[in-house]
């Protein structure tokens, strides 16, 4: 203890407290203000940013979210046109289909009708052929059987026959 | 049990340095001629290392060499006296200033007459009279030259943060400690509400400590913290603002411990008093051990380089003072720490708001 009391130098205690004390406001203000400062609105700074991160983060899911639901309800949208276009084509099928047969049928019966027409006609046409045929071939028999007188009372003779007959 | 333990720690200490002085002192009478040659090298050396730990009135580079400058010496007697140390010739001389005559005697100023006598004591202690000295010593002109350098140093850093807000170069470094010292020492000490108004005296006080423990460290001698009345003016001024600082919680747990029976209550008073004091007298003492024991034991162990003539110890002990260089450096570190972090202990403790007893 006597060794540090006589070591103890008022003269340095002066100088240190004195160059301390200028040192500690000096670097209060030209360094330890500015540094701190810098420091903290940086560190500030980073919080604002990750707070608008997370903002932006939970702007995201929402739009994410709305998203999906707009996607969902376009999706549901898009299956009932499809489904009433599918209905739709399969009405018109189904319609085109029977209109084509009903028309088909109504071509066949017209059909039918015409041949049994043309049929007709061509058998009266036919019969007429026949009978003119069947008079001429009369007339050239009659006439090659009257031709002589022989033949004639022949036949005469036979209807007068019949005549008797009865 | 803090100071039973700071006691424990300084006390060998103390007696060692006792015992080194006592010893050239005794030694001081002897003739020269009359001591063996290795025991006149031992003497030397220890004188060495004395000399090494005080503060001196030149600035010596190198010893052997005789590199050294004179500085101004400033001294009160009855007015101001200012002259260069070089008057002295190391205490050879008598130095005269406006009339009055002055003798360096182990790096002290006495008042003298012309011829320059001192009047010993049994002790080998002049009773001379001691002027003020106020000079510029050796540590006086490290503590400026290293007040400049924080100054110079901390202003540029200070200023890349004006263009962007991302530390630059040397900030990469230094950044970092001014962080740590604030979210690791004054925010969990001192408390969120009131850390910011003792900033500035924990990162002046922490880099001031810090950077001259390492000068202390070169070889040119500059162990300034390993001064008493330096670490007496740093622990003065925790001390000072502590107790300005300070709020009625802070008094009311010293002069009427809230909590306890009204008789422990006065006991505690003189107790709780004397703790306000020996809280910076404990930072003082702590400071300046360690500082001067881990220069003691490295200059002891240089020292033994020269005793051992074997190269086989040399090496060894080279080894061990590189080793011991290396803990110093932590050490240098971990007080300018220690102080740092316990100032903002105590200022904690002055400005608590919250009664926890």
């Amino acid at each position: 203890m006597e060794k540090l009391l006589n070591d103890f130098s008022v003269g340095l205690f002066f100088w240190q407290t004195l160059l301390f004390v200028v040192l500690l406001f000096l670097l209060r203000k030209y360094a330890w203000k500015p540094i701190l400062n810098a420091v903290n609105e940086r560190e500030d700074s980073i919080k604002d940013a990750l707070n608008s991160a997370e903002e932006a983060k939970r702007a995201m899911a929402e739009l994410k979210s709305s998203n999906e639901t707009l996607l969902n309800e376009a999706r549901a949208e898009r299956d009932a046109m499809l489904k009433e276009a599918r209905t739709v084509k399969e009405k018109m099928i189904a319609d085109a289909k029977s209109k084509a047969s009903e028309d088909a049928e109504k071509i066949i019966t017209a059909a039918k009708e015409s041949i049994q027409h043309e049929k007709m006609a061509a058998l009266t046409e036919l019969k007429n052929q026949v009978a003119v045929l069947s008079i001429e071939i009369a007339e050239k028999i009659l006439k090659d059987e009257l031709s002589s007188a022989d033949k004639q009372k022949a036949i005469i003779d036979n209807v007068v026959k019949d005549i008797n007959l009865n | 049990m803090k100071i039973l333990l700071l006691l424990l720690f300084v006390s060998p200490l103390t007696i060692l340095a006792n015992a080194d002085t006592e010893h050239v002192s005794e030694e001081h009478g002897v003739k020269s001629e009359e001591l063996s040659e290795e025991d006149q090298k031992s003497k030397k050396r220890k004188e060495y290392i004395n000399h090494h730990l005080l503060d001196a009135h030149s600035f010596t580079i190198w010893h052997a060499k005789g590199w050294e400058f004179p500085l101004p010496i400033i001294l009160w007697d009855e007015g101001l006296h200012v002259f260069s140390s070089s008057k002295f010739h190391h205490g050879e001389a008598v130095a005269e200033s406006k009339g009055n005559y002055y003798k360096l005697h182990h790096e002290k100023i006495y008042k003298t007459d012309a011829e320059g006598t001192l009047v010993m004591d049994e002790h080998h202690h002049p009773t001379n009279a001691k002027p003020l000295d106020f000079s510029i010593t050796k540590n006086v002109f490290t503590i400026m030259l290293m007040s400049l350098f924080i100054f110079f140093l901390f202003t540029r850093f200070a200023k890349t943060y004006t263009n962007n807000l991302v530390p630059q170069k040397g900030g990469k470094f230094l950044e970092p400690l001014v962080i740590f010292i604030r979210d690791e020492i004054a925010k969990p000490n001192i408390g969120e509400k009131h850390y910011k108004k003792y900033m500035s005296y924990l990162l002046t006080v922490f880099f001031f400590i810090w950077f001259l423990n390492l000068a202390g460290m070169t070889p040119l001698g500059i162990g300034v913290t390993n001064n008493i009345a330096v670490t007496f003016g740093l622990a003065l001024i925790t001390f000072i603002i502590t107790q300005f600082t300070s709020n009625k919680n802070y008094w009311g747990h010293i002069f009427w411990m809230p909590g306890v029976p009204s008789p422990m209550k006065i006991i505690l008073a003189p107790i709780e008093l004397l703790g306000v004091f020996i809280k910076p007298f404990a930072l003082m003492i702590r400071l300046y051990a360690n500082m001067t024991a881990g220069h003691i034991v490295l200059m002891s162990l240089i020292g033994l380089l020269y005793v051992f003539t074997n190269w086989f110890a040399k090496g060894a002990f080279l080894g061990l003072t590189l080793f011991l260089s290396i803990i110093e450096l932590l050490v240098a570190f971990l007080q300018a720490y220690i102080f740092t972090m316990l100032t903002a202990l105590y200022f904690g403790g002055a400005v608590a708001e919250h009664d926890e007893h």
